[in-house]
């Protein structure tokens, strides 16, 4: 099979390109001799299979940063039939370098020059024809937003693929050893081809910016628009979430529980109680991971997000993130898991490892429930805004602390340097591509360990099975009770230590593990635990469940998001760590001082 | 026309580069995004509490941190 390679510098539009002549077809996978996964897809081009892959955006061939690695270890490894290049047009004299770097390679490349009518209305022209000439490259007009020039670009790859031959990887590498002199030649074809206007023309972006980046009323305007972006995804998340849950629960009702009633206690609990909840518990993040995307989608393909960078840069570098890394930070306070997903637009892998090491502070939408139970049960109703409003103050503190702790060990050797593009608007198309491609990647990484962890834990709370469920005779009642040299002093007792269990799989199950445990539900649940828990044991119990660990989900995408089970380990001991030390100098602290 | 540090400027103000003093990784970088001895740089904004510098260089705009500018020479006006 013929094998084409899509090439480009960031913010060319080239996703949306691989997007539209891949549908929804494309999926992720390993190469030979890249570390990374990349995205490609099978496609019929003319008579022919073709596989075609989505390289990531660099800009230098001959670059050190970690993409720029990637894709000579990729071309070297692979061979390559045809390269399509995509340029930005508005940004010819400065992305040509690239074409000319593939060119001195001898790779056979088409180039395709993209966004042509947004170059037009700041005065740009090209003449395609002459730089094709220039070039001995074909060259293309194209829009990969509105699909003009699509149907050429196909006739014309279809016929250069005829007579392609690989690339012959043994010359490539030898080139690609030596730099080599480009500069004199591109702008001797810069000079003939392209016209472009001393001063670019007054535009929206630069009208918008003036608004969006005020100095007084950019900060107050960014927190503005991410308010509104996180209620807008959890007000139409919650109802769909809410959805998801009922239609699986009527359908275990009416289907499954019938049909397992006959089965032996442990085969029915396994597979209801167990995998069937654990694949409830996926499906229950799918419309969440869907929103957040489409909004995602807006904020970042607009162009807003790298404003956002700005503004928040000054704070963030001081703690070795940046602003990017405070807008997933604050949309973790909605859901970590998506979060920690949409880490992927840092391309430096120590700065995403770092953000995702912060995000797991953030207090989500889970965790409020039971923060919200709990004080509605223990505290006086006077009390109960200010106890929440302390549980966003550690949930703050914590990420920042952790933060600064390990900003040295992920330090950031790449400049920050950010391109700003013009302000731009999505397709619908291109944001509906983006919910579906990331819901796809959870569904593919996340599902297995979910719902092994899901098993795993019905498994140790129903273990003996001649005893009551979540009872300290269980194994579950066995780990809190061994751990209780550890757990007394925070003030966790037994079964307080079972409902952690629980947690561990997902927050929303706390208060359902809770009136198992006690056997109430309610406020026969809240009386029972305000009778035997003091406000000191509560908050202690609150804070370790504020940082000791989001959920099974949440661990399950740092595992796949970092590719690293020893990161994943890390996070986890960190904040395993870190609640319990937090939980303890609270603990004997408020004891100390006679509370 | 003295030759200033590009964080110098203010916003609205450009020069043209004299020097670059930056290391490998950065110089990489910052060739790549059209920073060469002899180019135009114009300064749109900064940012707030020593915050990245905007900065337009071509046709292109971008954010730079005042750490690297300071490694840019510029002859101003």
């Amino acid at each position: 099979m013929k094998r084409i390679a899509l090439l480009g510098m960031p913010n060319t539009g080239k996703s949306t390109f691989f997007n539209r002549i891949t549908g929804a077809s494309s999926r992720t996978g390993n190469w030979p001799g890249v570390t990374v996964d990349l995205l490609g897809a099978k496609v019929l081009l003319g008579k022919d299979m073709v596989e075609i892959v989505d390289l990531p955006g660099i800009y230098d061939l001959h670059g050190f940063s970690d993409d720029e690695q990637v894709v000579r270890h990729f071309l070297e490894n692979n061979p390559v039939d045809q390269l399509l290049v995509i340029l930005n047009t508005s940004q010819i004299e400065r992305q040509l370098s690239l074409v000319m770097q593939i060119k001195q390679l001898g790779l056979p490349a088409i180039i395709l020059l993209n966004m042509a009518d947004e170059a037009k209305k700041f005065g740009i022209t090209v003449d395609p024809e002459k730089l094709s000439e220039m070039l001995e490259l074909p060259v293309l007009l194209l829009s990969a937003k509105y699909g003009t020039g699509y149907k050429e670009a196909y006739k014309l790859l279809v016929q250069v693929l005829q007579q392609s031959r690989p690339v012959r990887l043994e010359s490539l590498r030898e080139m690609l050893a030596v730099d080599h002199r480009i500069e004199s030649e591109m702008e001797e074809i810069l000079k003939k081809t392209v016209d472009i206007p001393a001063q670019l023309s007054d535009n929206l972006t630069s009208r918008l910016d003036s608004v969006l980046l005020h100095p007084w009323a950019g900060l107050p305007l960014f927190f503005l628009v991410m308010y509104l972006t996180f209620q807008a995804i959890f007000i139409f998340g919650k109802p769909l979430q809410d959805g998801v849950t009922w239609m699986l629960d009527t359908f275990r009702h009416a289907a499954l529980d019938p049909l397992f009633s006959h089965s032996p206690f442990l085969v029915k609990g396994l597979l209801l109680d167990g995998i069937y909840n654990g694949v409830g518990t996926v499906a229950t993040f799918v419309p969440i991971i869907i929103l957040f995307f489409l909004f995602m989608a807006i904020i970042e393909d607009t162009g807003y997000l790298s404003r956002a960078a700005f503004l928040m840069d000054a704070l963030m570098s001081r703690l070795g993130l940046d602003g990017r890394g405070f807008v997933m930070l604050l949309m973790g306070f909605g859901c970590n898991v998506p979060a920690l997903m949409g880490t992927r637009v840092m391309r430096t892998r120590s700065l995403r490892l770092l953000t995702m090491l912060v995000i797991p502070f953030s207090l989500c939408s889970a965790r409020l429930q039971v923060f919200i139970f709990i004080t509605a049960a223990i505290f006086p109703a006077k009390d109960a805004p200010l106890v929440l409003f302390s549980m966003y103050l550690f949930s703050f503190a914590t990420a920042l602390l952790t933060a600064v702790l390990f900003k040295k060990r992920y330090q950031n050797t790449e400049p920050f340097i950010l391109e700003v593009p013009p302000y731009r608007f999505p397709t619908f198309r291109q944001m509906l591509l983006r919910g579906w491609h990331e819901v796809h990647h959870f569904l593919n990484r996340a599902t297995k360990f979910i719902v092994a962890g899901v098993v795993l834990v019905w498994l140790l709370t129903h273990i003996p099975t001649d005893v009551p469920p979540a009872s300290p005779q269980t194994l579950a009642g066995m780990i809190g009770n061994a751990f209780s040299p550890l757990l007394d002093p925070i003030g966790i007792n037994q079964k307080l230590a079972i409902a952690l269990i629980f947690g561990f799989v997902a927050k929303e199950i706390v208060i359902g593990s809770l009136a198992v445990i006690y056997g109430m539900q309610g406020a026969g649940l809240m009386n029972l635990m305000a009778h035997q828990l003091d406000w000191v044991q509560a908050y202690s119990f609150m804070l370790f469940t504020l940082i000791y660990t989001p959920c099974l989900s949440t661990i399950a995408t740092l595992r796949s998001e970092s590719k690293s089970n020893g990161f994943m380990l890390l996070s986890l001991a960190w904040s395993l760590g870190l609640a319990w030390l937090v939980s303890f100098v609270f603990y004997q602290g408020a004891r100390a001082l006679g509370y | 026309m003295t030759t200033v540090k590009l964080s110098a400027l203010s916003p609205g103000q450009s020069g043209v580069i004299t020097a670059l003093h930056a290391e490998d990784e950065l110089y990489h970088r910052l060739a790549a995004m059209g920073f060469r001895i002899g180019k135009r740089v114009q300064i749109l904004r900064l940012g707030r509490f020593s915050g990245p510098l905007h900065l337009r260089i071509g046709t292109t705009d971008l954010m730079l941190r005042r750490d690297d500018a300071n490694k840019i020479d510029v002859k101003a006006g």
